[in-house]
């Protein structure tokens, strides 16, 4: 049985659990944050994705209360949040270096917010076990921080924040310290978690597979500003810029000029003197200069020109990047434009079908790509 | 590693110049004879007739006094300051106080000494434990303040917000969180003071009254009407008190950095 699709963001009356109205944050001469408006609902696993320096962590930072806004308001339940202090924040975090305190044991780590509420001994006793069966860590409760693995010291920083049931627990790169098998992991873990627990999280990370594997949705930021806020399956299909669509995945960025004879929803492109035209899904007017995206997993590739496709180019295979799973060809057009095509490799290595300085077609439909503005 | 015969000599010279004069005199204190440059077979007789002494007794007790207030107020000091210099970021003046919490390390004692007692005297008060305790104070703080500060230079302030977040007041963490973990530098700190307040002859003698007399002033008046093997026994308990401070202060600082070295390859390896 299917459950109902969980999408608040589409629900026009939904009260938003953080609302950032027109936030900025300028350190001197540099303006880390940019007139931001965002809206984040309960229980949503949200993604800031960016490269360093886009802002991404001014905003947490922003949001646990270690920095305050230049202008601009933060609501959360819809109370302005700038004039409580981060020590009274239903806020929690999680840190990109765990920031575990060395001196004490697994189990004071994570009972230090309880006692800082003063909550009963029992009570208290009785959360934390539970926030270790959480996080499987009923094992280490007696070790100190240096006593245990890196995944571990992970789980720890999580449970620690998860410990005071915070309404929104931000993660700063909560796994950019552990290597890839256990990160992958761990992703599932967290989206585990945070089902669980039924807790708003934040998440703060520079690597787009781990924001489209964990979040709800994900933002994309540059400079101060959000490029696009959208589900993952959107931001990666239906990027809305040029910058998205780079930023996330691999993309043949193909430059070119809508041509006057059109079909309904239906584009030709001129992309270069002596090409032959390209065709796209898309209502532009004559003349405009647009960029066609295309994913390389979108282009077939074959010896023979297929029949009645949309799109169909010649070139030679240059390289092969072989990643077991998938291989990519990169293959140079007539005139030396490069385009990259990517194969599943569902069959074993004994026979392959396309060698280096095969001459192939790559080919695909109008529907594959997606134009985008300049 | 081989040394050369250059190398080899360099060093035994440059210890010999730096400890000959002190190993004659611990040598010297267990001699039989009274006269100190004669040596008449070996004895710990100084050592008894020095416990006998009600004299040099008490200005041990009122060094050891001066040297457990005047460090322990130095920790204090000396601790406040390196927080505010490493923590409090860039703000007027900040090279500024920093030069000065610093100065007392190459200021001359005589000086340091001097405008301290001119300081006493102009607001009247009774020169005494007291006074040295404070004079003290003055100059070992920056020490202690220059040990500890190292140490919160390589802190990770994450850790501190990592507390506020969890709802520690600032106050609770820096009680709960930056001092345990600054603690071995601050027990140094407090160690390399009392060491300090104990030889210090200088400072000592210009801020003291008649009612309290350090050791090292009691050695110095002492040795005026003639150097005894009393001097010399009395001189060698103090270079064992201070060796110790001394070591048990580096060792302090480096014994938590191995055992958490140490711990953590363990760790590896299972």
């Amino acid at each position: 049985m299917s459950q109902p699709v969980f999408a608040p963001w589409e629900v026009p009356e939904a009260e938003p659990l953080i609302r950032f109205e027109s936030v900025s944050k300028t350190f001197g001469e540099f303006t880390a944050i940019d007139a931001l408006s965002l809206d984040i609902f309960e229980r949503e696993f949200f993604a800031l994705l960016g490269p360093s320096g886009c802002g991404k962590t001014t905003m947490m930072r922003i949001l646990a209360g270690f920095e305050a806004p230049t202008s601009g308001r933060i609501l959360l339940d819809g109370q302005d949040i700038a004039p409580v202090p981060p020590n009274k924040r239903a806020v929690n975090m999680m840190f990109q270096s765990y920031a575990l305190f060395p001196h004490l044991s697994v189990w004071d780590n994570i009972a230090f917010g309880l006692r800082r509420e003063g909550m009963a001994r029992d009570l208290l006793a009785a959360r934390v076990d539970e926030m270790l069966r959480l996080t499987r860590l009923e094992k280490f409760a007696r070790r100190k921080p240096h006593q245990i693995s890196g995944g571990q010291k992970q789980r720890v920083a999580l449970a620690r924040s998860l410990a005071k049931a915070p309404k929104l627990l931000l993660l700063d790169e909560p796994l950019g310290a552990l290597d890839k098998k256990l990160r992958q992991e761990t992703q599932f873990e967290l989206m585990d978690i945070q089902e669980k627990t039924g807790t708003t999280f934040v998440i703060v990370t520079h690597d787009q597979e781990e924001a489209m594997t964990v979040a709800s949705r994900v933002a994309v930021m540059d400079e101060g500003k959000l490029i696009q806020v959208d589900t993952p399956d959107r931001i990666y299909e239906a990027p809305n810029s040029v910058y998205v669509a780079d930023f996330i995945g691999n993309v043949n960025i193909i430059q070119c000029v809508v041509s006057p004879d059109d079909e309904d929803s239906r584009v030709r492109l001129e992309w270069g003197d002596g090409r032959t035209p390209l065709w796209a899904q898309g209502e532009f007017g004559a003349g405009r200069r647009l960029s066609l995206a295309i994913r390389p997993e979108k282009i077939q590739v074959s010896r023979r020109k297929p029949d009645g496709v949309a799109n169909a180019v010649y070139g030679e295979i240059v390289d092969i990047a072989y990643l077991g799973n998938i291989s990519t060809f990169h293959v140079r057009l007539r005139d030396g434009k490069m385009l990259k095509a990517q194969i599943a490799n569902t069959r074993r290595i004994s026979r392959r079908s396309f060698s280096w300085e095969d001459h192939v077609w790559l080919s695909w439909s109008d529907t594959a790509g997606i134009l985008l503005e300049r | 590693m081989r040394l050369s015969w250059f190398n080899t000599i360099s060093l035994t010279l440059g210890f010999a110049f730096l400890y000959l004069p002190m190993v004659i005199l611990v040598i010297y204190s267990f001699n039989e004879s009274k006269l100190v440059t004669v040596w008449a077979g070996f004895s710990t007789k100084w050592y008894g007739e020095l416990l006998k002494n009600e004299e040099f007794l008490d200005a041990a007790w009122v060094t050891i006094r001066v040297a457990a207030m005047s460090s322990t107020l130095a920790t204090v000091l000396g601790t406040l300051a390196a927080y505010v210099l490493v923590r409090a970021g860039r703000f007027a003046g900040r090279t500024l106080f920093s030069g000065m919490i610093y100065a007392p390390l190459v200021m001359p004692e005589v000086i340091t000494g001097l405008s301290l007692l001119l300081l006493f005297i102009g607001l009247d008060i009774d020169r005494g434990v007291m006074t040295i305790v404070l004079a003290h104070t003055t100059f070992s703080m920056c020490y202690v303040s220059v040990v500890v500060s190292s140490r919160l230079a390589s802190f990770d302030t994450s850790l501190e917000e990592a507390a506020l977040d969890l709802g520690a007041s600032p106050f609770t963490a820096f009680f709960l969180v930056t001092l345990p973990i600054i603690a071995p530098a601050v027990i140094a700190g407090w160690l390399l003071a009392f060491t300090l307040s104990l030889d210090d002859l200088v400072i000592a003698s210009f801020t003291t009254g008649p009612s309290a007399t350090t050791l090292p002033i009691k050695i110095f008046s002492a040795v005026r009407l003639g150097v005894s093997p009393e001097i010399n026994a009395l001189s060698t308990l103090m270079i064992v008190v201070v060796t110790v401070g001394v070591i048990v202060a580096s060792l302090v600082t480096k014994r938590a950095a191995v055992a958490r070295a140490r711990e953590e390859l363990a760790v590896e390896r299972s």
